[in-house]
């Protein structure tokens, strides 16, 4: 092997383990890592609830309530369990039921989540909105969005 | 494809290129903003707030690709001692940074009205911005030294090392949690997107790509002069 091919195969293998160490590093460190957990990944992880934490899914379905002008509270579920969030402020415009969430905030007891912060999040689907309104008329939108 | 390797065949080459290049690139993004702006629907729950998209996408594409490139000379300056490696290292990482920092505002511009936030600190937007600073350190390296060729070995390894990063901003969305939507448009699945957004998408990067090829034509042979003159 010539000298330019082994430093190729130096470089190569160095990148690979530089590449292999790091993400060893991060996939061991994913909980923290993760920008929120599921509700589900609450019951199931050893979290300490008493710290900021940050909650993600989508809002349940008929469990938008709305108390006040800036006093809102919903379910956030992942299909397999549903937290029910106190919010107090202003709601993101693609908020909706249905929709996705990542909320943040504190635990006031087991049952019910205080959020300060509620982030809408948005899926990775782009459609024409004539488009959406089409297949509503025709009765094929059944999306969970 | 020797222009890709020898720095005197590049500029025979990009001689005959550059101009066609300015021309494809002004028609590209011609077609592609009167697409992005005028021709496209609004989506349905963003609104016209997805015409951001047609920049955002484009540019976050660009700044990988812009590194990868870097990645590549690097492996192949390095081990083969090709200095026109070098060159292309040192003239394309104010292109990546510039399409990085234009990804990272237009992003921000849409996050606001979207998420309800300028900027959060998820796997993917950390990523990038580490990203953004890769960047920035590998261009004050390349003024940082006297010897020429001790700078640009430093600068080559640090790309290497730095090229780690690539597959974690690519992969954050899978990986881990985010408040980043996951990627759209994946060679493994029908993407879930209508082919009226598709199409400006499509145009605006290959306008992106041409624009970032013309500007790398330019800096490259300017560095080619810069380094027969300093060596």
């Amino acid at each position: 092997m010539s000298l330019r091919y082994q430093r190729l195969l130096l470089i190569i293998l160095s990148l690979f383990f530089v590449l292999g160490a790091t993400l060893l590093i991060l996939f061991n460190t994913k909980e923290n890592i993760s920008y929120f957990y599921t509700p589900s990944e609450l019951s199931s992880l050893n979290i300490n609830l008493d710290k900021k934490i940050r909650i993600g899914g989508f809002v349940e379905k008929n469990s938008f309530n709305k108390v006040s002008a800036g006093d809102f509270n919903f379910k956030i579920t992942d299909d397999i369990n549903s937290i029910y969030v106190n919010y107090k402020g202003i709601l993101p415009d693609l908020f909706r039921e249905g929709q996705g969430a990542v909320i943040e905030g504190y635990f006031q007891n087991k049952e019910i989540f205080n959020a300060t912060t509620v982030f809408a999040k948005h899926d990775e689907n782009y459609m024409p909105a004539s488009i959406k309104s089409k297949l509503e008329n025709s009765g094929y939108w059944n999306k969970n969005y | 494809m020797r222009f890709l390797i020898n720095s005197k065949k590049f500029i025979t080459v990009s001689d005959i290129l550059f101009k066609p290049l300015i021309i494809l690139s002004f028609i590209f993004l011609l077609i592609g903003l009167t697409f992005a702006f005028f021709l496209s629907p609004e989506d349905y729950q963003q609104g016209s707030t997805v015409r951001i998209m047609y920049v955002h996408v484009p540019s976050a594409w660009l700044s990988l690709m812009t590194y990868l490139v870097m990645t590549i000379y690097s492996i192949v300056g390095l081990a083969f001692r090709m200095p026109f490696g070098f060159v292309v290292n040192t003239a394309v990482a104010p292109i990546g940074a510039v399409f990085t920092l234009i990804c990272i505002i237009s992003g921000s511009l849409w996050g606001k009205p979207m998420w309800g936030t300028w900027w959060v600190w998820d796997a993917r937007l950390t990523s990038v911005a580490v990203l953004l600073i890769i960047y920035m350190i590998i261009i004050f390296i390349n003024y940082s030294f006297e010897n020429i060729q001790v700078r640009e070995k430093i600068a080559s390894i640090f790309i290497l090392v730095g090229s780690v990063n690539l597959p974690i901003v690519k992969f954050s969305v899978d990986w881990w949690n985010t408040l980043h939507q996951p990627a759209t448009i994946s060679k493994l699945s029908k993407p879930n997107i209508d082919p009226s957004m598709m199409a400006p998408l499509i145009i605006m990067t290959v306008a992106f790509i041409f624009i970032g090829i013309t500007i790398a034509i330019l800096r490259i042979r300017t560095q080619i002069i810069i380094r027969e003159q300093n060596l």
